[in-house]
């Protein structure tokens, strides 16, 4: 058998020769059509390089525009030359001058022999496959589009709009399904024989003359007609982003195209002195029936188009900075938020650390400093626990810290003393789970041992701060898994709480609680809050404590109805 | 933050940025003689050529790393303001076969950081080209940017339809003390400063220019500690296909009209520009600094960061990390390949 080779060159000549040299040194006829956009002098210059090869040919010339007809008719002039002019070659290839060859081309042949009879073509109907970029799918089909999308985008849109809103729809010739896919295709004689002189073809061209992109659809609706086997893939390697445009391959992609086994690839970056070098490959008889393999480089790709299009999650950085508003989740990776019970246990840190073995930081948002797990002032990645440098953009500085280090779960303890400007922030996070115990602020006053005359003021600040923060945790926008309990709720069954806490940074991971923190002594807080409340300022935060409450019963402890404090 | 949104997007803005712009330009063309040619050799440049832009005063430490990294990278023409150096850069500069020379003895700061000077030239010489604007202490990398020269990431951007191209400062420093490296003329800098912040930058919208303003890294950390807002900005728009009424704002930060400093927006590919200023002789420049006060708006401001510098300061901490490459800075999440694969 005999492979002929049709190449529709427009630039990158010295590359096109190069290829074209190596189509016909393996014996292949070439055909090539150079687009007549290019000037005069270098097609001249081209022709006269390649003047001397025998068993090449040019074709007629045509202006080539992207999605348009005339890329079709010059495909059909090139293979009906190529049909005419060598008389042995049983199947033809169409290719580009960006095309490289990646194994021997008697690989290529033998693969051919093997599947006799066989056309290689992608070919889908446009109901079953989301290619299409831009909303034109079975539209291509039934719409016209006389003008060229890339000159004049506006008029292009404005027409289609308009055929759509006059519901205008053109028949499809009798007959035809419909067919696209990847423009470069290998048929065989027969086929190709059979779709340029089909008795019909006038009518047929007529139709696809005015059909969008259509040398994505001639040959693949047409071959459906005629072919006798049809193998709906494409035997050229070729990647598109997310905008339909193709991907390009570099040095760089070596390794990638060389275990993808494909026999020919595009589009090669025309300077990739590495690629042209090592490719095709030599002969290797081990490789000789190896079938193209694409997984990997279809993983590679499709992970580009949707880091392309997703991103990652929790990233900011240059190239990803989404608006805030439109996102539900900031962070990296879940992490906890925890708000009173380091007033109340005085050693809750290292405990938590021991229990669930997450990163456990202390207050994190405090007024003098930002004090991190392992007490440093410098944390992972370079985040300084200067407390203005955090406070200068808070929620970067928490998604930075937690993106950095989004190997662990983070957890920090949180406050009313603490600078605010996180809270919606942590409250809008779905990654954020957010654990409340309001009141709590009044243990370090109480344990102050100073009177509740002059902590009235200190007090009052703080519950107003506190509820300020309640009020952005239950408002519709939050969505941060939140838990908020009273003060007074919590200490009669701490252990309930905790141990939820711990499963839920802990996961499977979590023990039940074998020790238990030790509580502060809150002898005394009743009288305490009971004063504050007789200087005027009522705690209603803290739920009601009483004098039993404060001694936490050994047994299990029933569990209070939460009820909604109101100002 | 949606009326400072709907401010930047408003019509208004639009006008009154158009009309900077041209303020910019009246004032880079009224400064056009500041600068004089000394080895003219813009004759070389061809139609496809891809051009770097400088201003430059005493370094000949850095440049013949920083010429060689970029010839490699596959600019074709230098075109480089002196300003006034006095350690052989000029006879250095002027036995470069693909340099061209002009000289200037006018204040740096009061030419918008030698941004006039360079503006002059991007427009004579820039239009319709690919032109990199850079200083002496930064080295352009991207996404396999060893194995990928400017000329396929220009030509990706064209398919694209894309005429600018953003990286961000990446200031590399060494482990111990600034000035206790030993580094040659020529050497690698990133051999002897192979250290970096990997996670502590944060960014903004610009309230006025609409771009994303990057502050933080080592020199945040270190000495604007206490004053976050006056940190060093590190975005920049380097790399444009240039038209001749386009005009940088201030260093390569902002650019006019300002769609072309969109480069962050969406997830499209980025660089970074390996900062090379904690070379050994930071101490003596900063020392230099501290007299001619030529390189901020309110140098008396930054005096103690400059002083700072001549104390032979160590900038290394148990976190930093080791420069190895482009991919792990995009696995690092500080430069992004995009869609560029």
């Amino acid at each position: 058998m005999t492979l002929g080779v049709i190449m529709l060159v427009h630039n990158a000549f010295e590359r096109a020769e190069q290829m074209a040299r190596h189509w016909t040194d393996a014996g292949c006829p070439v055909v090539i059509h150079v687009d007549s956009n290019v000037a005069a002098t270098d097609y001249d210059r081209f022709v006269q390089v390649l003047g001397g090869i025998e068993t090449l040919r040019f074709s007629k010339r045509h202006r080539c525009e992207w999605g348009t007809w005339e890329m079709v008719v010059a495909t059909q002039d090139a293979a009906t030359l190529m049909l005419e002019e060598f008389a042995d070659v049983s199947h033809v290839y169409l290719a580009s001058g960006a095309c490289l060859p990646l194994r021997p081309l008697a690989e290529l042949c033998e693969y051919l022999d093997r599947h006799p009879d066989t056309d290689f073509i992608e070919s889908a109907t446009t109901a079953d496959v989301p290619w299409t970029v831009g909303g034109l799918d079975r539209e291509r089909f039934t719409l016209r589009f006389p003008f060229a999308w890339k000159k004049h985008r506006r008029i292009f849109d404005g027409f289609v709009r308009a055929q759509q809103l006059v519901r205008y729809k053109r028949s499809i010739p009798e007959g035809l399904v419909p067919h696209m896919g990847s423009q470069w295709w290998c048929l065989t004689r027969q086929t190709l024989d059979a779709i340029l002189r089909d008795r019909n073809r006038d009518r047929y061209d007529r139709y696809f003359r005015q059909v969008w992109i259509p040398d994505e659809s001639y040959y693949q609706t047409l071959t459906r007609l005629h072919a006798r086997r049809v193998e709906s893939r494409s035997l050229t390697l070729s990647k598109f982003d997310f905008q339909g445009k193709p991907h390009i391959f570099f040095d760089d992609h070596l390794e990638l195209l060389q275990r993808s086994g494909c026999f020919v690839a595009r589009k090669i970056w025309r300077h990739a002195g590495l690629l042209y070098r090592n490719f095709p490959r030599p002969a290797d008889p081990e490789r000789a029936k190896a079938e193209p393999r694409t997984g990997t480089v279809d993983r590679l790709f499709s992970h580009a188009v949707e880091r392309r299009t997703l991103g990652r999650p929790g990233l900011y950085m240059q190239s990803r900075f989404p608006n805030r508003e439109s996102q539900n989740s900031f962070a990296a990776a879940p992490y906890a938020v925890l708000q009173g019970f380091d007033d109340i246990f005085p050693a809750f840190q290292p405990w938590l650390t021991k229990q669930t073995g997450a990163a456990v930081h202390g207050r994190l948002f405090a007024k003098d400093r930002a004090h991190f797990a392992d007490d440093s002032t410098v944390y992972r990645g370079g985040i300084s626990d200067n407390a203005r440098l955090r406070d200068y953009n808070g929620s970067m500085f928490l998604t930075n810290l937690i993106w950095n280090a989004r190997d662990l779960h983070h957890c920090f303890q949180f406050g009313p003393t603490d600078s605010q400007d996180i809270r919606w922030t942590v409250a809008k996070d779905t990654n954020a789970s957010i654990w409340v115990v309001s009141g709590a602020w009044s243990v370090p006053l109480f344990l102050s041992g100073r009177s509740a005359g002059e902590m009235r003021t200190e007090a009052a600040r703080l519950q107003q701060i506190e509820a300020k923060f309640l009020k952005s945790l239950r408002s519709p926008n939050a969505r941060a898994r939140i838990h908020i309990t009273t003060l007074s709720d919590f200490i009669e069954a701490p252990m309930e709480t905790l141990q939820t806490i711990i499963d839920d940074i802990a996961g499977h991971k979590g023990n039940a609680l074998a020790e238990v923190p030790k509580m502060a002594d809150l002898t005394g807080l009743p009288e305490f809050l009971q004063d504050l409340k007789n200087q005027g300022m009522h705690p209603f935060l803290t739920g009601d404590i009483t004098e039993q409450s404060t001694q936490p019963a050994a047994g299990t402890a029933r569990r209070k109805p939460y009820v909604i404090s109101r100002k | 933050m949606t009326a400072a949104k709907d401010r930047l997007n408003s019509f208004g803005h639009a006008y009154r940025l158009r009309w900077k712009r041209r303020r910019l330009l009246f004032r880079i063309w009224r400064k056009r003689r500041q600068i004089a040619v000394r080895s003219d050799k813009t004759k070389q440049i061809s139609p496809d050529a891809i051009l770097a832009f400088a201003t430059i005063r005493n370094e000949m430490l850095r440049l013949p790393y920083f010429l060689a990294h970029y010839r490699k990278l596959g600019v074709d023409h230098f075109l480089i303001v002196d300003n006034d150096s006095d350690d052989g850069t000029a006879a250095y500069l002027a036995q470069q076969p693909d340099v061209s020379v002009w000289h200037t003895s006018r204040s740096y700061r009061l030419a918008r950081f030698g941004m006039d000077w360079v503006g002059w030239l991007l427009w004579q010489f820039g239009h319709g080209h690919w032109c990199l604007t850079v200083d002496a202490d930064e080295l352009l990398v991207y996404p396999q940017s060893a194995e990928r020269d400017l000329k396929s990431l220009t030509a990706w951007l064209d398919k694209r339809g894309r005429t600018s191209f953003g990286a961000m400062m990446l200031d590399l420093y060494p482990k111990g003390p600034l000035e206790d490296v030993t580094y040659a003329p020529g050497d690698d800098p990133t051999r002897v400063l192979n250290w970096f912040d990997r996670g502590n930058y944060r960014q903004q919208t610009h309230a006025y220019y609409g771009n994303q303003w990057i502050q933080g890294g080592v020199r945040e950390r270190v000495f604007f500690r206490d004053e976050p807002a006056r940190a060093p900005t590190l975005n920049k728009t380097p790399l444009v296909r240039w038209h001749w009424r386009y005009a940088y704002v201030s260093a390569t930060h902002q650019i006019l009209p300002r769609q072309l400093h969109d480069v962050f927006a969406e997830n499209t590919a980025s660089g970074a520009l390996l900062h090379t200023k904690f070379l050994p002789n930071i101490g003596q420049k900063s020392a230099e600094e501290l007299v001619r006060k030529q390189h901020f708006e309110n140098t008396a401001r930054y005096e103690s960061y400059h002083q700072q510098l001549t104390r032979n300061p160590v900038l290394w901490h148990e976190g930093s990390e080791e420069y190895v490459g482009t991919e792990q800075l995009v696995e690092l999440g500080l430069i992004s390949k995009g869609d560029w694969v």
